[in-house]
């Protein structure tokens, strides 16, 4: 998205040499990081990744790796919430939306 | 009146209002949807937009008929969030196709997917279990692009037997997408935050946060009684009202103003914009309601912090901050905004007693 960066803050990372080119990136990414430069992918825009890992997930050969999260203040905040052994009960990553 | 059968009723179970009548394929019966909403349609999707209704909006899983489809019409995936399912239905109108709907708990398909609901495996499933394969005759299935960080299209194959392909991300887009052969343009694989959108998500946060309004309406109460109130009652009603509007206005600038004019504060984070638009709109409440220079002073402090917060919080609401950003974000800030507001309450206390 060109109107709105973020902090450019991903885990990203790509092998270009294990790409076969398949071009699944290029589908599912929200944010078109990679752009199919020739006979592989390439990734162009590393800053607008939001760590969605769709890209890592639909990459059959295992090319892309990022640590997949949402971005979600919320949810961060009930994620370190729920390490506090009592409030593990009431408190977990996943109770918003 | 029709008859309860005509209108899709079988002995204990009650067709939706929305379902036309029955096909009948190799799988047997399959309900048809009308592409028009109801009345009921409209007041319930305002309801789930308010956010009351937004976690019970289910619906059945399972494989559902729009138009006239026969065995070479599209599939097209879709999650059990009846919101979606209705603005696909209606969207779709005059295309005839089939709807595969997934089980993701009444979750939209970008949050099933964050939680990982919309699965690859769900998806293998509920075709298995619907018979897909003898209701098309073709082998492909049209996902939303938004449901990939959950889907793995190239494992369904094996699977399920049938082949994933990713949709548009926006339901408007996919009449363009289905009438050119399946053709996606690099301008449907982005996601857009617009304006409206960007407010209508904030809307949701009004019911959110209804609990912590409530508890710091009281907050707001008690310290005024602890002096800033001058010890009347009718002083201690000022004062509170006073600090309570400081709370509201940072709510409102951090869940509203911030949201409307994203990319137009200079900041890259959530919680910097908040601080900053908050430090501005605090003169309303401290123009209109603060009685000395240095309550008006606390105020611009804590509507700061307040706005800073709820900016902070409006992150999960966008569809571009990444996990990295918003952690490094809230470890920044969050010192800031509690000692900002500690600040706040201490000047506005010991204002009051000098």
């Amino acid at each position: 998205m060109q109107e709105f960066r973020y902090l450019e803050e991903s885990t990203l990372q790509y092998d270009p040499d294990k790409c076969i080119g398949c071009g699944n990136c290029l589908a599912v990414c929200p944010h078109q990081v990679f752009e199919l430069g020739g006979a592989k992918a390439e990734c162009r825009d590393r800053g607008a990744c939001m760590e969605c890992g769709a890209c890592a997930l639909n990459c059959p050969a295992g090319a892309i790796q990022v640590r997949q999260g949402v971005g979600c203040a919320e949810a961060v905040l009930y994620g370190w919430l729920a390490k506090v052994p009592v409030l593990r009960r009431v408190f977990s990553p996943d109770v918003c939306c | 009146m029709l008859p309860p059968e005509a209108a899709g009723e079988q002995a204990g179970l009650r067709a939706w209002h929305f379902v036309q009548d029955w096909l009948s394929t190799a799988a047997g019966l399959v309900p048809r949807v009308s592409p028009k909403w109801q009345l009921s349609d409209y007041v319930r999707a305002a309801w789930v937009r308010l956010g009351p209704g937004r976690d019970s909006y289910r619906m059945a899983p399972g494989l559902y008929a729009l138009g006239n489809p026969d065995q070479d019409s599209p599939v097209l995936v879709t999650c059990n969030f009846k919101l979606t399912f209705d603005t696909l239905r209606n969207k779709l109108a005059g295309r005839s196709c089939w709807l595969l709907v997934v089980e993701t708990y009444g979750i939209n398909v970008w949050c099933a997917a964050g939680k990982q609901s919309f699965s690859t495996e769900e998806v293998a499933r509920r075709v298995r279990e619907t018979g897909l394969d003898r209701v098309v005759s073709h082998h492909t299935l049209i996902l939303p692009q938004l449901a990939g960080p959950s889907v793995a299209a190239y494992r369904l194959k094996k699977l399920c037997g049938f082949k994933g392909v990713f949709g548009p991300v926006r339901i408007e887009d996919l009449l363009e997408f289905l009438e050119s052969g399946m053709q996606v343009s690099r301008e449907m694989r982005l996601v857009r935050f617009p304006l409206p959108q960007r407010l209508e998500v904030a809307l949701v946060e009004v019911y959110g946060v209804r609990r912590f309004l409530l508890g710091a309406l009281l907050a707001c109460f008690v310290l005024a009684a602890l002096g800033p109130g001058g010890f009347t009652l009718t002083g201690i009603a000022g004062a509170g009202v006073g600090a309570f509007a400081t709370v509201l206005t940072g709510f409102a600038t951090g869940t509203f103003v911030v949201p409307a004019l994203l990319a137009r504060i200079p900041m890259r984070s959530f919680a910097a914009k908040g601080l900053l638009a908050g430090a501005v709109t605090a003169f309303l409440p401290a123009g209109l309601l603060a009685g000395t220079l240095v309550q008006a002073g606390a105020q611009i402090l804590a509507c700061s912090a307040f706005a800073s917060w709820f900016a902070m919080n409006y992150t999960g609401s966008t569809p571009f901050t990444s996990l990295s950003g918003v952690d490094r974000e809230m470890r920044l800030y969050m010192p800031v905004q509690g000692g900002l507001l500690l600040a706040a309450i201490l000047i506005w206390l010991i204002g009051a007693w000098i």
